[in-house]
């Protein structure tokens, strides 16, 4: 469609003039300083910089403590984003059935989306802290050993919990939005045709969710990788031991704390390059979501 | 009040030439319809003179001051659109205010005008409705509302009937012939419905492929139409149009299906011609043997009530239902398709179009 | 409810649904509930596990102790102070991004310039640049702009981003030709039509997206921790990290609790209450 406009030339670049100003400052001019750095290697006291190529890329690849990051994220992930889908499916499914409350659960369930990640995080080790936590005194008395800040695994649950709790709330609204928008002639012929109401779920239901589903998997992932830095920073550190150590808590760890400039910019590129795969994964299968109605 | 003057205006979207230099002078008062099926350039045309669409070449004059450079606003014009534009957000108070507000003109005038328009169209009761709690009709004359009451040097209007049922449609357009009247503001109104034309127009423009292709009164354009296009575009049904070839000895024409009629035709024997004769100009004799009688195949019959319509073929020709030739009758006629009909062609009241440009030939002297 | 038995949704599986719903809200809920009984307790009753499940009766101690020092002896900095730099913080991005979005939506949608559609994609592209991906010359960016501890570093960066623009060019997408047109034929120019009439009809828009970054605002966690050094800068979040991380059993619990409950309250009440535009923002920034 031709879009009607105004014919004036220089107001629309004063209009868009601010974002694309702070886009470069912020946005453009740090992203390539990332890509030319990650080709430098700078000696232990700053003095020298050298161009080294992909040397970084291929020492950042090749160390052990990237590879168990990467491990370390992918857990995390799939984890994060089964426990937070599977719950919200579960409990939206229920919401549908109700015909009261309905207002008043999604109130309830809504919450934890305007908990920040890094208190979600410092909540559940609350409640989980192994001297005083209310929620470790049980397991305390059934004889687990639970320590969070020593055990790895143990680690790496609270710190699923804390992720998986605060994302409820989000992937609970749009999968309501996800089954209204499933025609309700569709399960009354369903039923007509004698599907019980597991099968209705799985044979109709579920299917028709798919792209909801789909698009919630990629928003999930892109939460799981860098929304959740917050937790594993107030929570864990990465500890014990590198046990929680994400890709993202790896890159600010490696670049601020322990200032290895190279291959910490070398980790953001191939974050980079994560997230605009992501991205344009999303968008070309994603966008089908609107065709599905 | 305005003369309104296109001097050549032409239209062009990257290259592409789609208004082929159109020139009329619209006098003031006038009420001038632009007609012609969708695609044809028609409102391009309008939104030009409205100031929406650039002029590529040629001049708009709006009371002998160029406008071409103008902004709308700077135009002195209101234009009603067809799907009437009404600000959902504001009143139909607050709708029709609007440009008297942006012009600057004293709350008690504003208040003034307005109440002086929601009279003339009966819209006291809505005033401060929203356009969502108002039906097609009602917004239909808020939109001719908002136009009235800037009291400007011409109304554009770009089919604004055209939303509405069959039966409101007659009533507005009865209303808006009315208001004009009574208002006496220049107009221009943009429309493909011929009978809507014809009923307003005090000239009408009819429109083909970007090209202004007759520029006329209502009953001279029917009575003379200058091509193909505009004889068949208006009237209705359309006007019959045969290839015909004129007879040897000149004195008739060989038409589809070899019957031969008595006519003398604007060209030498031997030679092609377009035979135009309107559907009125037919009468149909149930009885062979009438002077000048033709026979014809029925293919179908539509009964209006007041009239029928014989869709027919020359015996012996392959005709489609787009080229059939039609007839009109007596509602009552009984006639069912494969029946004979024999018509008497009111020679008279024919047209000769030139097989090569479509262009009228007159009758020879 | 015939169109209910229709589908056999009987009255036994209504029941469940209810059940399993109670649990998912106490699931959902019971940490903030847990933070908000913690909060009211003294810390010896906190470190004496299990907590009781009802509120206990320090409630204006601690809340006032919290106010009036108990958490400045800690960050150095009262609590006040925090909610006062996460509030500019968190109304500053949701502002400054909505204004700057729709500036550039605006621009893009309603005006032909040279290079519109390369803008378009610049603005685009940002969504693949979070600051998670560029964070060292960013902060270098910041530290040459001496941006550090200062409000505007805190907002500026997060300021522009495509989600807004997005989202504004598609609403201005579906404003009909017409209403444009004929706004310009009653005279308006760019402004009037931008005041008069796009922004009445922006402003569920508004609102939605409102909701969505002052919550993104208020949770910022990365970029804060980066562009503050002095703890009088510092956002409750960040303050909040910063009074855990001592030794664990100096820390004065019920008194984190209650700064976590002044840090949780503020976006959950602008979630709750603004429950409509939150949910509409939710769904169509993601579309």
């Amino acid at each position: 469609m031709n879009r009607a406009t105004f014919p004036h030339r220089l107001l629309p670049w004063l209009l868009v003039a601010p974002q694309l100003a702070i886009s470069f400052v912020f946005f453009y001019w740090p992203a390539v300083q990332a890509l030319r750095q990650s080709t430098l290697r700078e000696d232990a006291f700053g003095l020298k910089t050298q161009f080294v190529g992909l040397a970084n890329f291929r020492r950042v690849l090749s160390d052990p403590a990237y590879v168990n990051s990467i491990q370390v994220t992918a857990v995390f992930s799939v984890l994060t984003a089964f426990f937070s889908m599977a719950i919200a499916l579960l409990l939206a499914v229920q919401a549908e059935k109700v015909v009261r409350g309905k207002g008043f659960y999604r109130t309830l369930m809504i919450w934890p989306y305007a908990v920040a990640p890094a208190i979600a995080g410092m909540l559940w080790l609350f409640m989980f802290n192994p001297s005083f936590g209310t929620l470790a005194w049980p397991l305390r008395q059934l004889g687990i050993t639970w320590d969070p800040l020593l055990n790895g695994s143990q680690a790496m649950t609270l710190v699923v919990a804390a992720a998986s709790w605060k994302q409820i709330s989000y992937n609970f609204l749009f999968f309501v939005a996800g089954l209204q928008a499933i025609p309700r002639s569709l399960l009354e012929a369903a039923a007509i045709d004698g599907a019980g109401s597991a099968r209705r779920f799985w044979t109709i239901v579920f299917p028709l969710l798919a792209p909801t589903t789909f698009f919630l998997l990629v928003v999930n992932t892109v939460y799981a990788l860098f929304d959740t830095f917050g937790i594993i920073h107030a929570v864990t550190g990465g500890g014990p031991g590198k046990s929680t150590e994400t890709l993202v808590y790896k890159v600010y760890n490696d670049g601020f704390v322990n200032l290895i400039l190279g291959e910490s910019a070398a980790q953001s590129v191939i974050l980079m390059v994560i997230v605009i795969s992501l991205t344009a994964f999303q968008f070309k299968y994603v966008e089908r979501r609107v065709h599905y109605g | 009040m305005a003369r309104i003057t296109l001097t050549d205006v032409r239209k062009s979207y990257s290259g592409m030439e789609v208004i082929h230099g159109v020139s009329i002078d619209i006098a003031d008062e006038e009420f001038v319809v632009i007609v012609g099926p969708s695609g044809c350039g028609k409102s391009t045309l309008l939104r030009m003179v409205a100031g929406l669409e650039e002029i590529t070449s040629g001049t708009i004059a709006i009371d002998g001051r160029v406008v071409n450079d103008l902004e709308p606003r700077a135009r002195d014009i209101a234009m009603v659109f067809q799907n009437y534009a009404l600000y959902p957000h504001m009143t139909v108070r607050e709708n029709m205010a609007y440009g008297l507000k942006i012009s600057g003109m004293p709350k008690a005038e504003i208040a003034e005008r307005v109440a002086r328009s929601a009279e003339m169209l009966e819209l006291q009761p809505y005033l401060d409705r929203k356009p969502r709690a108002l039906s097609g009709g009602q917004r239909q004359r808020v939109a001719m509302g908002r136009a009235l009451v800037r009291d400007p040097a011409a109304f554009l209007l770009d089919e604004p009937l055209s939303n509405l049922d069959a039966k409101l449609r007659v009533q507005m357009r009865l209303q808006i012939k009315e208001l004009q009247r009574r208002v006496g503001t220049t107009s221009l109104y943009v429309t493909h419905d011929q009978v809507e034309a014809m009923t307003l127009a005090d000239r009408l423009i009819v429109m083909n492929a970007g090209v202004a292709e007759q520029i006329d009164t209502p009953m001279r354009i029917y009575e003379r139409p200058a091509t193909t296009f505009v004889a068949g575009f208006i009237g209705s049904p359309a006007m019959n149009i045969l290839a015909a070839t004129v007879t040897p000895d000149g004195a008739g024409l060989t038409l589809p299906g070899g019957a031969v009629l008595a006519c003398p035709a604007p060209a030498d024997p031997g030679q092609p011609i377009l035979f135009g004769i309107r559907p009125e100009h037919i009468r149909a004799v149930t009885q062979p043997g009438g002077v000048g009688a033709i026979e014809l195949t029925v293919l179908a019959v539509e009964t209006l009530g007041a009239d029928a319509y014989a869709h027919c073929a020359f015996p012996g020709h392959v005709t489609s239902a787009a080229e059939a030739m039609v007839v009109r009758l007596p509602g009552n006629a009984a006639l069912k398709p494969g029946e004979r009909l024999h018509a008497v062609f009111d020679t008279g009241a024919a047209h000769f179009f030139d097989p090569a440009t479509g262009r009228r030939v007159g009758p020879r002297r | 409810m015939a169109e209910g038995e229709m589908i056999g949704v009987k009255t036994r599986s209504r029941v469940i649904a209810h059940f399993l719903l109670v649990i998912g809200v106490i699931v959902v809920a019971f940490p903030i509930y847990y933070v908000f009984i913690a909060s009211t307790h003294s810390i010896q009753t906190i470190l004496r596990p299990p907590l009781p499940l009802l509120p206990g009766p320090e409630l204006v101690e601690n809340y006032g102790d919290a106010m009036t020092g108990g958490v400045g002896r800690i960050g150095g900095v009262g609590v006040g102070r925090l909610l006062w730099n996460t509030t500019v913080v968190a109304l500053g991005i949701a502002f400054g991004k909505i204004v700057i979005s729709m500036a550039s939506a605006y621009a893009i949608v309603f005006f032909r310039f040279p290079l519109r559609m390369v803008c378009f994609w610049l603005i685009f592209i940002t969504l693949m640049l979070p600051v998670e991906v560029r964070i060292l010359p960013t902060y270098k960016v910041m530290v040459d702009l001496k941006l550090i501890d200062t409000y505007a570093g805190l907002i500026l960066p997060l300021v522009a981003s495509a989600t807004g623009t997005l989202l504004f060019r598609q609403f201005f997408m579906t404003i009909p030709n017409e209403l444009l047109e004929a706004a310009r034929v009653d005279g308006a120019g760019p402004w009037r039509f931008f005041k008069d009439i796009l922004l009445p009809l922006s402003l569920t828009n508004i609102a939605a997206l409102f909701v969505i970054l002052f919550i993104y605002g208020w949770t910022q966690y990365l970029w804060p921790l980066l562009v503050t050094n002095s703890n009088s800068m510092n956002t409750i979040v960040i303050a909040l990290k910063k009074m855990i991380s001592f030794a664990d059993a100096d820390t004065p619990w019920n008194l984190v609790m209650v700064t976590s409950m002044l840090a949780i309250l503020p976006p959950i009440l602008v979630v709750v209450l603004m429950q409509r535009w939150f949910v509409k923002g939710l769904v169509e920034t993601e579309k």
